[in-house]
C-alpha cells in the first residue's frame, strides 16, 4: 500500500474544549489509484489533506499513523520531509493564480522546479521545459515559457501547475478542489490530464472536492466524509450505484440530474454539525431520517459490503 | 422620437431587443490605441410573467452583464432593455423609483452580501426602511418574512456570522423580497453553497415562485439546477446567444455543437476523454470572426469563418445559432472542424 492512515485524529483550540476537524480516519491508497474524497465545508477533507503531508499548523494537535511508501511520516526529518514533498508526494491547490509566482515567467518557474527537485542540468533545462508543457496540452509552449502568469487563462495555469507536481514523477499526487474555480468544459480537459498522468507514470491521485460530479468522472474509488469522519467508502460504481450510509443517499438524491425525467430533488434537513459540539456518536443523527436512539448514544461500527465497500453505520445492515 | 404608447398588457415582463455592452479594456501603453470587449453582443429574449428564465454559459459569456442590465446596473450601448413594455431607460425619476423596488437581486456570495454590523432584522428591514415605513410594519413585515424564508423569529436578532451559508442567503432573499418585487434576480444564487444545503434554497425559490408569483432570472453554469428551476433556458458563449428554447428541450435534445459538448460533460453520457477536447478559447480583445465557437467546434468550416450564425427557429419556440445545426441533427455534417 503507498499510503497508509490509521486512525488519524486531528483537533484545534484548547483541550478542554477541542474542534475535532478530523476523528479516527482510517484510509489507504494503492498506486496508481485514483480516489476522490468527498465533504462539504467542515467535514474535514482539506485538514485530512493537509495532516497527510504533515502542512497542519502548529496548533493542531495529531495522533494517530500515517504511512507513506513503507515510511512513517512522523518519524521523518525536516530535511527528509521536504526532499518528500517535493519529490514523491505534490500537491495542486484550487486557485492556481495564487499558486504561481506572478513576477516570474511560466520558464522561470519551471525551471526551478527542474533543476532544484529533478536536477536537470542547466543546458538540458530548455527542452526539458517544453517537453513538459507539451505533456499537458499547451499549445506553442515556447511562446508560453516567456508569459507571465496573469497572461495565461485559468485552465492553462492549472495545466502549468500539473506539469510542475508531475515533473518529478511523484507517487502521490494530491489536488484539493483543482477543477472548482474552472468551466466545465475546461474542467474536463484538466480530468483527462490527471488520468493520463495516472496511465503514462503510475502516479497515485487523491483529488478532495465537494463535487462528485468530478469524482464520479475521473475516481476509481470515493471516501465521503462527513463532520471529519468516514462515513462511506468504496468503488465509485458500487456508492454512486447503491450508496449505503443514509447521508450519501441523502446527498445523491439532493443533487438535480440533467438526464431522464427525475425534476424533483429532496432536500436534507439542518445544518452540519458544529465540530466544537461533537459527541461520541453519529455526527449525522440529528439530520437522519432513519436514527434511532443508539444512534445517539454511541459511535457507529464499521459495516462492509462487498466490492470493498464500508459503511460506519448502525442501521446499514437495514438499509440496502 | 415618438412618444412611447402605453404597452398593452401581455405575458411578457422584460424583454431585451438586440442588446449590446462593451467595456473599454486597459490600454498595453498611455498611447497605445483604445480597446473595447464586447461583453454582450446582439442579444434578445424575453421573460415570461411569473415564470423562470436560465441563463447558462461558462465565465467571460456575459450573463452577469445581461443581468446587471436588467438589474439597470449597466446601460446598454444598443439595443433596448424594457419591463411591462416600457424601456428601462425611458423611465420617468418616479417611474424608476419603482422599478428599483419591482427588482431585487440576489447574488452569489451570501458572505459578501449581507453588513456584518448589522442585526439580520435590520438587513431585512433597511429596503423597507429607505422607503420610511415605520417602525411597527417593519417589524411585522420582518417577522413575516423571516417566517416565509423558513428561519425562526429569534433569527432577527442575531448577527450574519452567527449563521451558516445557506441561512445566510435565506436572509438575503428575505431582504429582496421585503419590498414585494415582482422580478428576482438571481445570479447563481447557490453555488457558494454546500451541496446538502443547496437543495433546500432551490425548493424555497420553487415554493416562493408558486405562492407569490415571482419571475426569475436564474443565472448559473449548472446544467442540471438550471433545468430544474428554469422553464426557458438561454445559452450563451462569448457574448452571443447560441441556443435558446424550453429548458426540458435545450438541456434534453442541444442542437448546438457548443450546448451539445455542455450537456454531454454535464450528464455523463460519454466516457472521459471520449472527445478529444482541442482548440483555444476566443481571446474577447481579438474576438474571431465569424462564429465564436469555430475554433473548439468540430463541424465548423469556412462559412462559420466568414460568416456569424444567426438564431434560427429550430422547433417549437427553439432557436439555434448555427448554420449546420440541422446537418448536424441529422448525422449528415462532417466533422471538418475546428477552424483556428
Amino acid at each position: 500500500m503507498l499510503l497508509e492512515v490509521r486512525n488519524l485524529s486531528v483537533a484545534f483550540g484548547s483541550v478542554m474544549r477541542p474542534v475535532q476537524a478530523v476523528s479516527g480516519v482510517d484510509l489507504e491508497i494503492a498506486a496508481g489509484e485514483i480516489v476522490g474524497i468527498a465533504g462539504e465545508s467542515g467535514s474535514g477533507k482539506t485538514t485530512l489533506c493537509a495532516a497527510l503531508i504533515r502542512a497542519l499548523p502548529k496548533a493542531a494537535r495529531v495522533s494517530g499513523e500515517i504511512r507513506f511508501d513503507g515510511r512513517s511520516m512522523h518519524a521523518l526529518s525536516p530535511r527528509e520531509l521536504r526532499e518528500l514533498r517535493g519529490r514523491e508526494i505534490a500537491m495542486i491547490l484550487q486557485n492556481p493564480m495564487t499558486s504561481l509566482d506572478p513576477l516570474f515567467t511560466i520558464g522561470n518557474q519551471l525551471g526551478e522546479v527542474l533543476s532544484t527537485r529533478c536536477d536537470v542540468p542547466a543546458p538540458h533545462l530548455r527542452d526539458r521545459e517544453v517537453e513538459l508543457l507539451r505533456s499537458v496540452h499547451m499549445t506553442a509552449p515556447e511562446e508560453r515559457l516567456r508569459q507571465y502568469p496573469h497572461e495565461l487563462s485559468g485552465g492553462m495555469r492549472q495545466r502549468v501547475l500539473i506539469a510542475m507536481a508531475s515533473a518529478t514523477a511523484p507517487k502521490l499526487l494530491l489536488a484539493d478542489e483543482p477543477t472548482t474555480a474552472l468551466d466545465a468544459t475546461i474542467q474536463e480537459e484538466i480530468l483527462v490530464l490527471f488520468r493520463e498522468i495516472r496511465d503514462r507514470r503510475g502516479t497515485a491521485i487523491a483529488i478532495v472536492t465537494h463535487d462528485l460530479g468530478v469524482i464520479r468522472r475521473i475516481c476509481d474509488r470515493i471516501v465521503i466524509m462527513y463532520a471529519g469522519r468516514i462515513v462511506e467508502e468504496g468503488s465509485v460504481a458500487s456508492v454512486f450505484a447503491a450508496p449505503r450510509h443514509p447521508y450519501t443517499r441523502a446527498l445523491l438524491a439532493s443533487i438535480p440530474v440533467l438526464d431522464g425525467d427525475r425534476v424533483h430533488v429532496q432536500s436534507i434537513a439542518g445544518q452540519v454539525p458544529n465540530l466544537a459540539d461533537l459527541g461520541d456518536f453519529c455526527p449525522f443523527a440529528d439530520r437522519c431520517p432513519i436514527a434511532v436512539d443508539q444512534c445517539r448514544a454511541q459511535a457507529p461500527p464499521e459495516a462492509a459490503f462487498g466490492d470493498r465497500q464500508r459503511v460506519f453505520c448502525w442501521r446499514a445492515e437495514g438499509i440496502s | 422620437m415618438q412618444p412611447e404608447a402605453r404597452a398593452p398588457i401581455t405575458d411578457t415582463l422584460v424583454a431585451l431587443r438586440g442588446v449590446r455592452k462593451e467595456f473599454p479594456a486597459r490600454r498595453v501603453s498611455p498611447f497605445g490605441a483604445r480597446r473595447k470587449v464586447v461583453a454582450v453582443d446582439d442579444v434578445g429574449f424575453e421573460i415570461r410573467a411569473g415564470s423562470t428564465f436560465g441563463l447558462v454559459g461558462e465565465s467571460g459569456s456575459g450573463k452577469s452583464t445581461i443581468a446587471r442590465m436588467i438589474l439597470k446596473l449597466e446601460r446598454p450601448d444598443a439595443g433596448e432593455v424594457s419591463f411591462d413594455g416600457r424601456g428601462l431607460w425611458r423611465q420617468t425619476a418616479t417611474q424608476e423609483q419603482t422599478y428599483r423596488r419591482t427588482v431585487q437581486a440576489v447574488l452569489q456570495d451570501p458572505y459578501g452580501a449581507l453588513s456584518p454590523r448589522l442585526r439580520v432584522k435590520d438587513i431585512i428591514g433597511e429596503p423597507l426602511a429607505a422607503q420610511r415605513a415605520d417602525r411597527a410594519t417593519i417589524d411585522s413585515a420582518v417577522a413575516r418574512l423571516l417566517d416565509t424564508v423558513g428561519l425562526g423569529k429569534d433569527a432577527g436578532n442575531r448577527y450574519p456570522h452567527q449563521f451558516s451559508g445557506g441561512q445566510r442567503q435565506r436572509i438575503a432573499i428575505a431582504r429582496a423580497l421585503s419590498v414585494e418585487p415582482r422580478l428576482l434576480v438571481l445570479d447563481e444564487p447557490v453555488s457558494a453553497l454546500d451541496v446538502s444545503i443547496r437543495a433546500q434554497i432551490l425548493m424555497l425559490l420553487r415554493e416562493m415562485q408558486e405562492r407569490l408569483g415571482l419571475t426569475y432570472l436564474f443565472v448559473g453554469h449548472d446544467l442540471a439546477i438550471v433545468r430544474y428551476v428554469s422553464a426557458v433556458v438561454g445559452v450563451m458563449y462569448f457574448g452571443r446567444m447560441v441556443e435558446i428554447g424550453p429548458a426540458d428541450d435545450v438541456l434534453r435534445h442541444p442542437r448546438h455543437p457548443y450546448t451539445q459538448r455542455l450537456v454531454s460533460i454535464a450528464s455523463m453520457r460519454q466516457p472521459l476523454g471520449h472527445e478529444r477536447l482541442t482548440g483555444e478559447l476566443p481571446d474577447p480583445l481579438a474576438p474571431p470572426s465569424g462564429c465564436q465557437f469555430r475554433m473548439r467546434c468540430p463541424f465548423a468550416t469556412d462559412r462559420c469563418v466568414a460568416e456569424v450564425p444567426a438564431l434560427r427557429e429550430s422547433g417549437t419556440q427553439h432557436r439555434v445559432a448555427c448554420h449546420y445545426f440541422a446537418e448536424i441533427e441529422a448525422g449528415s455534417k462532417a466533422a471538418t472542424g475546428p477552424m483556428p
